[in-house]
């Protein structure tokens, strides 16, 4: 499965973004790219949770593991290689 | 504080030998129990629903209600020729809240038995004592709030845009942006404190320590020079949420945030960051670093996200009594909704 596209499907369908037509790349910070409210948040955690059967622990729940889709996917990756 | 006896929110009513003297579809005429409009419209007043579970033809029926000009009281009335008891779940389910916070009056003591069976919390009296219901204290709400005396209002704004929203086939955002919310925060009054007080009480998923606050306590910190008491309204195309969210901040070299909560009917309009945003910005005026107090409680995990995908950090938890204290360096600061108008009294 590709991970990339099945985060960054999920990014561009639940994110309110700030310009509609903006493209964005893997390496770009999402939370400058649209508007995260805690609906968003707590969708994209379930989301990650759910899709990849892993489960975010508190202090593992920081800006730097979630503010892009390369950093997204490098956590996922982290966390199903560890189990 | 003190414990809340636990407030009646609804009133379901019998029609037949309740509301009315008489049988609608048999008798040729049918009339109103003396007084009995008047309670209904104080109980409305008094931030008490008011609904219906009757056998009944349905058309008859709402006719009657029309004629007396108190149909519009009524929500989500139940008048077919099922179970009572099935009705009032129906009602229950509608209205989203607890069965032991409905009281169901009716004449015949076989429907009130079988309610009472199927449904055990809910409170159900003989109509014939219809004209002491308003001294039962369950139906005293502790306050009359300004949200209180709207509630009925507020319910059927909900229905509409329940409605619209169903039938809304393009993207949220567009959705959101068409709802045309308003945000106001201000520091709150002392009119503010009773709904405050309320707040505090019934908010449970996007609250940050759970810690409920009495009357008192809310107005000594507003009057006080060293903490700050934020409430925030929402408006939108169909009326007004009333007040939805509460802040208290305590000033210090360094702004800290002691409470944090917004209420659930909320959340899904995308506004749940909007009052943190704001007081990062105030603190970030006024010192440069904010701290924060949380509380993990069983139903509040939403919060604890938002405040980390703020970028607040945890820097310390008192064993205590379980409150993290967290800090942010305010160094990221997200824009307000693009969705929605938020201004600063």
């Amino acid at each position: 499965m590709d991970s990339v596209k099945t985060i960054r499907d999920f990014i561009n369908e639940n994110l309110i973004t700030f310009n509609e037509d903006a493209a964005f790349t893997d390496e770009d910070d999402i939370f400058k790219l649209g508007f995260v409210n805690s609906l968003f948040a707590m969708k994209l955690l379930t989301f990650i949770e759910n899709e990849f059967n892993i489960k975010v622990e508190n202090e593992e729940m920081e800006l730097s593991n979630f503010n892009s889709v390369s950093n997204i996917v490098n956590f996922i990756d982290r966390k199903t290689k560890n189990n | 504080m003190g414990e809340f006896v636990k407030e009646i929110k609804c009133v379901v009513w019998d029609l037949d030998n309740t509301l009315w003297d008489g049988i609608l579809l048999e008798d040729k005429e049918v009339i109103f129990k003396p007084g009995i409009c008047d309670i209904i419209k104080e109980l409305d007043s008094r931030g008490v629903l008011n609904s219906i579970a009757s056998k009944n033809n349905y058309e008859d029926a709402v006719k009657k209600l029309e004629e007396a000009g108190i149909r519009e009281y009524f929500l989500f009335p139940e008048i077919t020729w099922d179970a009572k008891s099935k009705a009032i779940d129906r009602i229950i389910k509608n209205l989203n809240i607890g069965q032991d916070t409905i009281l169901f009056i009716d004449d015949q003591q076989f429907e009130l038995d079988e309610v009472k069976y199927e449904l055990p919390q809910v409170t159900c009296i003989n109509s014939c004592e219809y004209m002491n219901l308003l001294e039962y204290p369950r139906l005293r709400q502790r306050f009359n709030t300004e949200d209180s005396k709207r509630r009925r209002l507020m319910y059927l704004e909900d229905i509409e845009r329940k409605r619209d929203e169903n039938s809304y086939n393009g993207p949220t955002e567009k959705f959101l942006t068409s709802l045309n919310m308003r945000i106001t925060i201000t520091e709150a009054e002392e009119s503010d404190l009773q709904r405050a007080e309320e707040l505090t009480v019934r908010t449970n998923q996007l609250n940050a320590t759970g810690i409920t606050y009495d009357y008192s306590e809310l107005d000594e910190y507003r009057k006080s020079d060293n903490h700050k008491l934020f409430i925030c309204e929402l408006v939108d195309k169909y009326g007004s949420y009333g007040k939805i969210g509460l802040a208290l901040v305590e000033i210090k070299e360094y702004w800290h945030l002691k409470m944090l909560l917004m209420s659930c009917r909320v959340m899904s309009r995308g506004i749940g960051t909007v009052l943190l945003n704001f007081i990062m910005r105030q603190a970030k005026d006024k010192g440069g670093k904010l701290y924060a107090d949380f509380k993990m409680t069983d139903r509040n995990r939403q919060m604890y996200v938002t405040y980390k995908f703020a970028n607040f950090k945890e820097v310390h938890i008192d064993d205590a009594d379980g409150v993290i204290l967290m800090e942010n360096d305010l160094s990221i600061i997200q824009e307000y909704p693009p969705f929605a108008e938020v201004s600063i009294m």
